[in-house]
């Protein structure tokens, strides 16, 4: 498991050009500046893993992608489409973006199936039958396929966190954002969903991660976005970035969180 | 920070009985018994404080002085038939007790008004298949809900008004709304009522939540509106004041106006009770879905709104139960629901006895007694499971 997953991208390979393109990205919650002149290119197949410390501005930063956050200033473009307030474009965007919750946010009226064919039914206009095949698939890769006709609140944190990564695969998304997935798991729990996320790298999704979890950034991270108060400080390929950061609020942040290990 | 930091921890000493590890898992256990016979659990219950004791004696005091008159008054010495107030008069020589023979006379006004006595089947029909459709969406496990709902929400109220209303070309003659009457009337507007007021209600608690200003202005501003207003003034002013903006040719039937004014009031109020549903759902929910790519109403429709209306479901029940009751009010303009057929019935000198007011108002109290406390069996019991589904 601690092999690194191979470094260049595949995409990069066929030449796919760039997944998301971010440009002197602004953005202000009343008069707390959240984001400040972020700009950001990631390549198709590129994982990137963004850290820093809370209130730096991680989470507003991808949820800016799929517009659940708007900005103020700047550019977001998503597979070469740019974001803008025009909702057949936001639709367009969010369709080809996958996102995965701290908190899961799964539909807890809903069993693990309904949750995972809802959207291909009824954004997709997949007829259900299919829809059913497409989340059986992926319910079995990541490895729940036995818990289909359940509620949420019947698994464990951890299986609900691979359910809410089965349900944004199902709408077949080519960018996969999660946002602290492990951060609210029991110790326990947290290696079978990062496994599933190591097992996506592999196959080739382009990812943005927020995580802190350093093992699995160095593992599968093409590259380390480290951020501060809203700026992006360093972004750096994970050898550089664990064996020797280059900016000092780097270096501060990792000796602070790599201490206790 | 940096001497706390340096200065060392400080040892306890840790002996050999300190440190444990377990060579046998313990064995599973059923619960310990609590013994308890019927004394124990009237000590426990009733009498387990002195101030306990005390309110448990007042209580059976209480129960002692109220039951036995009023078992007596509803059938120790009720008159059970009778052509006229002779029946009654002659049997309460001494002991007063109801004159239910008046009430199994009149019965047929009671529940019918002056609907054409030949055209009556017409509203036992419309009775059958309302009752058919509520059976079919309250209970839950019913096969094909779905389709009950269609029925319910539109198959039925067109039938129901071709039927009642009457529609001559094909055979059924037209029964002016002036004529319906009693328990017909009762029902048909607690039904238009609950069946317009969710719909529109949903509708304005989420304009109430809309981020467009006019939207949001508009469904505030009617709410706040008629939430202070008495129904009863609703009620006048779309009996009085509408006839005024429309030309008479116009002017809708008696019955509907008060119909208009009853599904305005309750939507007012069934969409706060929606609204509190709403505000109950977090927004991770709202982003989940929007992350999919789910549209508004999409959103609204099979993520929020299922999860808002389960836990509102004892609340929306008690909006219908006080809906129900407040259908009493439309008598002030002129319409002959159940309680105008008894107030009317009962100063009848046929039926001119001291009892006839008396059982008159037990009657229609046992009546609306019965369907709110149904109603509010329902709700405690959708109540129940749904507590049940949240600990699964």
């Amino acid at each position: 498991m601690d092999q690194p997953v191979s470094s260049v991208p595949a995409g990069a390979e066929q030449g796919g050009g760039f997944a998301v393109e971010i440009t002197g990205l602004y953005k202000w919650f009343g008069n707390f500046q959240a984001l400040a002149d972020v700009n950001l290119k990631v390549r198709n197949g590129e994982r990137v893993v963004i850290c820093g410390p809370s209130g730096s501005g991680k989470s507003t930063l991808i949820r800016c992608i799929n517009a659940l956050e708007d900005y103020q200033r700047g550019e977001v473009k998503v597979e070469g489409v740019a974001l803008t307030n025009n909702l057949k474009r936001i639709d367009q965007i969010r369709r080809e973006v996958g996102m995965v919750f701290q908190q899961f946010n799964l539909f807890p009226h809903l069993t693990v199936m309904e949750n995972c064919t809802l959207a291909p039914i009824h954004v997709r206009k997949m007829p259900r039958n299919e829809a059913e095949a497409v989340a059986r698939k992926f319910l079995e890769r990541v490895r729940i396929p036995e818990q289909a006709d359940k509620y949420p609140a019947q698994l464990s944190g951890g299986q609900q966190q691979r359910v809410a990564i089965a349900r944004a695969l199902c709408m077949n998304p080519k960018i996969m954002m999660f946002d602290e997935p492990t951060s609210s798991l029991d110790p326990e729990m947290v290696k079978e969903v990062l496994d599933t996320m190591v097992e996506l790298a592999r196959e080739g999704m382009t990812m943005l991660v927020v995580t802190h979890e350093m093992g699995f950034a160095r593992q599968v991270a093409n590259r380390m976005v480290f951020m501060d108060a809203g700026q992006i400080v360093e972004i750096n390929t994970p050898e550089v970035f664990f064996s020797n950061p280059q900016h000092d609020r780097t270096r501060m942040f990792l000796s602070q969180i790599l201490k206790n290990v | 920070m940096s001497d706390a930091a340096r200065s060392p921890i400080v040892q306890v000493a840790v002996t050999e009985d300190d440190v444990f590890v377990r060579s046998q898992s313990v064995p599973v256990l059923p619960p310990p018994l609590v013994a308890t016979g019927p004394i124990g659990w009237l000590r426990a219950n009733l009498f387990s404080t002195p101030l306990n004791a005390l309110l448990t004696v007042a209580v059976v005091a209480l129960l002692v002085w109220l039951v036995p008159p009023l078992i007596r008054f509803l059938f120790i010495d009720a008159t059970w038939s009778g052509a006229d107030r002779e029946a009654c008069l002659a049997a309460s020589d001494g002991a007063e007790g109801a004159c239910w023979a008046f009430v199994r006379d009149r019965l047929a006004y009671f529940i019918y008004g002056s609907y054409p006595i030949a055209q009556r089947w017409r509203v036992d029909l419309f009775f059958a298949m309302l009752a058919f459709g509520v059976g079919w969406l309250l209970w839950l496990d019913a096969p094909r809900r779905a389709l009950g709902a269609l029925y319910f929400f539109v198959v039925m109220p067109v039938i129901a008004y071709v039927l009642l209303n009457g529609f001559p070309l094909i055979g059924l003659p037209s029964v002016d709304t002036a004529l319906w009457g009693g328990v017909l009337v009762t029902v048909v507007v607690t039904t238009v009522g609950i069946v317009a007021s969710l719909p529109l209600g949903i509708l304005l608690a989420l304009g109430r939540r809309s981020s467009l200003p006019v939207v949001r202005v508009a469904s505030t501003l009617f709410i706040e509106f008629v939430r202070g207003v008495p129904l009863i003034t609703v009620l006048f002013m779309a009996s009085v004041m509408l006839p005024l903006f429309v030309p008479p040719a116009w002017a809708p039937d008696k019955l509907l106006r008060a119909l208009v004014g009853i599904v305005l009031f309750s939507s007012a109020y069934m969409a706060e009770v929606v609204r509190g549903g709403l505000a109950a759902i977090p927004n991770g929910q709202y982003e989940a879905a929007r992350a999919l790519g789910l549209r508004f109403w999409r959103m609204q429709g099979f993520v929020v709104l299922p999860q808002a209306l389960r836990i509102t479901i004892p609340n929306i029940v008690n909006s219908f139960i006080a809906l129900f009751k407040d259908t009493t009010l439309v008598f002030f303009v002129g319409i002959f629901d159940f309680l105008k057929t008894i107030e009317v019935a009962r100063v009848d000198p046929k039926w001119a006895t001291p009892v006839t007011s008396a059982t008159g108002y037990a009657f229609a109290a046992i009546f609306y007694f019965v369907f709110c406390f149904l109603m509010a069996r329902y709700a405690d019991r959708i109540e129940y499971r749904l507590a049940r589904a949240d600990r699964r």
